[in-house]
């Protein structure tokens, strides 16, 4: 090499190593860097849980008395469908993909994702899904009111001329979680660190890993479902449509073919976020780290075998009624393992209860109830009388609100001063947590007895026996909603400055991600670390 | 560095893209095989070689139309009891209660599930697209016969027809896919056209589905 090229090497590699963000916009729609690009998924599904919580607030105040108050019917189902659908694709699986973009790369020692140009389109695509779907809403017929579950032959036959919109809404959002699911694996695949081996992988990383194949194996399955629908709608195809030989019961099972790995997909990542919070506040290592991993790839292996459960009253023949009944609480088994892990890495460990903990203490404690409630359900006989009820609503928000959005709060503070370097307000960030935790028990627990005393979901009005408790859930559920305003307050106050933090920030964790100063510098492990 | 796998994981989103609609002829045959959903060929059966003289099942019928489709069919007898394999003759008069000609398509549907695949039928009006003039009045005849492996345990079934005016399916679809802007259900310009194409894919949809 000549002394001129190596000059220049030189130069080039001294100006990566000072190359910062852009400035301005620019640094944010044409980034490709990992950091970056989780932040923007992060602020994005905060925006989206706001958005979403509001129509939820809608629908509690709506209900907070018997007959109709506030809105029409028409409204009202949609924003119990516009509700559903914000939650689920904008708020928690941007919020996990956001979580997997900070920190995968750190967590194995990778200077970037590995496809950083697709990272930017799957982010970047998203704002436009979210824009058509909401747009929607204020077109002539307003947007889709069929529940997120977009049953054929309510979305088809009985829907009206937005209903494309939802379609091509749901597209774009499928290619955007598609194309972050293959950049999370071909990472974790191609960029370990030397000495990174499987079974070294931080739990966080493995469930991602799993996560990912199950969004590149489901995702494609509702975009096909979202086409049938779009083609029965508007182009005289008749998938789903009797008169002309189709089935609309093929519609659910299409449907929760992808349904079911999707809650899974909403909550494995929140199981990695928990395995890791909790040996950190308990000063242990993660007690069965092997069956953690196993037990997280049988529930995703799994979840592919017990999508009927959904469609107990269908009219099933028995075997098939009993076959999913019992495959679907064959998951408890793998779940249990999880939770009882997480009990024995607590036990005697010198735990300190800082808010990160807290979540994930109130994390294992109500998503298990989420789970018993889910195994009520899964009882064939005992499904008939809970389904369509507020049962179900109860069930699925104490293992997604409690579950997945509490895992998501826990692990934005665990990590908010490694991204923002500094410490956020304990005090704001405590007040929080035990304002969420009781709001959210007093919204949500007394769903349990109205949807056990026949309460149906998705319906504006109700008979008066209800009332008392409505009334309280609606309280509840507007004290759960002012609440997420401190939590806006505790991140923007945090982003702005505080105490600086520490590049370990918690004397207990563990990782990679620690070793890099806080807030992370733009570029981290440009050379790979030596992993022992 | 990245391609391998990149190329392995864009193959499998392809496939499993593909496997959504797989799962439509997949559905149709596990449920031909097994008899689950209560579908009932639409193609006419060969009649039955053997008789089960000691065994009596009730057949019942009903009818009901699908939305505002202008239709009325009526079996003559609610319900028949019938030994298994013995040819049955059922008349059913039909009206088109609209005042303009409109086509019928009825699907029949068998409850319990189970017993749909033991339920064959020779000849049914279900079987064929009906066009029926302005307040028309057709008669139709069912022959069918129960299979004599019906299960044991079954002793009543239910032939229910579901009826659907299928004159504008694909006309509608024609019109907005040309006319966005426009919601008349009745262009004059290309009916005929949208007439064909409804029956080229109609046949295409049966094919796939009961072929």
């Amino acid at each position: 090499m000549t002394s001129s090229t190596q000059q220049a090497a030189l130069d080039q590699e001294h100006d990566h190593g000072h190359h910062g963000p852009a400035t301005g916009i620019k640094r944010w729609l044409f980034t490709t860097n990992h950091k970056d690009i989780g932040s923007l998924y992060l602020l994005f599904s905060l925006l989206m849980f706001l958005i979403g919580g509001g129509m939820a607030m809608v629908i509690r105040a709506e209900l907070f008395q018997p007959g109709l108050q506030l809105v029409d019917p028409h409204f009202f189902n949609q924003m119990t469908t516009v509700h559903g659908l914000i939650m689920v694709f904008g708020a928690v699986m941007p919020a996990f993909t956001g979580l997997a973009n900070w920190m995968v790369p750190m967590m194995i020692g990778a200077p970037d994702m590995a496809l950083p140009r697709m990272n930017n389109w799957s982010f970047w695509i998203l704002p436009f899904a979210f824009l058509i779907l909401l747009a929607s809403l204020f077109m002539e017929g307003g947007g889709p009111a069929f529940g997120w579950t977009f049953y054929a032959p309510l979305s088809t036959t009985y829907s009206n001329d937005n209903t494309a919109l939802f379609v091509f809404a749901v597209h774009i959002m499928g290619v955007s979680s598609i194309m972050g699911a293959i950049n999370v694996i071909v990472t974790i695949v191609n960029m370990r660190a030397p000495g990174m081996t499987w079974m070294k992988l931080p739990l966080f990383v493995w469930t991602w890993l799993i996560t990912a194949f199950l969004l590149i194996a489901v995702m494609p399955v509702l975009a096909g479902a979202v086409t049938m629908v779009l083609t029965d709608k508007y182009f005289g195809t008749s998938f789903f449509d009797a008169a002309g030989g189709g089935d609309p019961v093929m519609f659910q099972h299409i449907f929760w073919f992808f349904g079911h790995p999707e809650v899974y997909i909403m909550i494995l990542p929140a199981f990695g976020v928990i395995s890791t919070i909790v040996p950190t506040f308990s000063r242990k290592k993660l007690f069965g780290y092997a069956s953690m991993v196993y037990a997280t790839s049988s529930i995703a292996l799994l979840s592919f075998i017990v999508w009927a459960h959904h469609m107990f009253t269908t009219g099933m023949p028995l075997a098939g009624e009993l076959f999913f009944m019992y495959a679907t609480m064959l998951i408890s088994v793998p779940t249990g393992v999880k939770v009882f892990n997480w009990v024995a890495t607590m036990w005697r460990g010198s735990i300190s209860f800082e808010v990160p903990m807290l979540f994930a203490i109130a994390f294992i404690v109500l998503f298990t109830l989420g789970g018993f409630s889910g195994l009520m359900l899964a009882i064939t006989p005992a499904d008939f009388q809970y389904h369509d009820t507020y049962f179900v609503v109860a069930h699925f928000h104490y293992v997604l609100v409690t579950g997945a959005v509490f895992s998501i709060m826990a692990a934005a503070y665990y990590w908010l001063p490694k991204w923002t370097g500094y410490m956020y307000s304990e005090t704001l960030a405590k007040w929080h947590f035990w304002l969420s935790l009781i709001s959210v028990n007093i919204l949500f627990f007394p769903m349990h007895f109205v949807g056990l005393a026949g309460m149906p979901r998705r319906i504006p009005d109700y008979a008066l026996q209800f009332a008392d408790f409505n009334a309280l859930i609606s309280i509840g559920g507007f004290a759960f909603g002012l609440s997420q305003l401190l939590f806006v307050a505790v991140v923007f106050k945090c982003i702005a400055g505080g105490q600086r933090a520490p590049a370990k920030v918690w004397d207990g964790a563990e990782g990679l991600e620690w070793e890099v100063a806080s807030p992370a510098p733009y570029h981290t492990f440009s050379t790979p670390p030596e992993v022992k | 560095m990245h391609t391998p796998l990149l190329r392995k994981l864009v193959l499998l989103v392809l496939g499993m893209f593909a496997f959504a609609f797989a799962l439509v002829p997949l559905y149709d045959v596990f449920c031909d095989i097994t008899g689950l959903n209560g579908k009932v060929e639409l193609t006419a059966a060969e009649a039955s070689e053997e008789q089960d003289l000691a065994r009596l099942v009730d057949v019942s019928f009903t009818t009901h139309t699908q939305g505002q489709a202008p239709f009325k069919v009526k079996a003559a007898t609610y319900q028949v009891t019938v030994t298994p394999g013995t040819l049955t003759e059922v008349n059913f008069t039909a009206e088109n209660l609209s005042g303009e000609a409109r086509i019928m398509q009825a699907i029949p549907s068998v409850s319990p599930g189970m017993a749909a695949k033991y339920l064959h039928k020779l000849a049914c009006f279900c079987f064929d697209q009906q066009s029926m003039q302005a307040r028309q009045k057709m008669s139709f005849t069912l022959r069918f016969y129960v299979d004599t492996e019906l299960p044991n345990d079954i002793a009543e079934l239910t032939l229910a027809y579901t009826l659907y005016d299928i004159t504008d399916r694909n006309a509608a679809a024609y019109d907005a896919l040309l006319n966005p802007a426009k919601h008349s259900r009745h262009s004059a310009a290309g009916k005929d056209y949208a007439q064909s194409i409804q029956a080229a894919v109609y046949q295409q949809i049966r094919g796939i589905s009961h072929g």
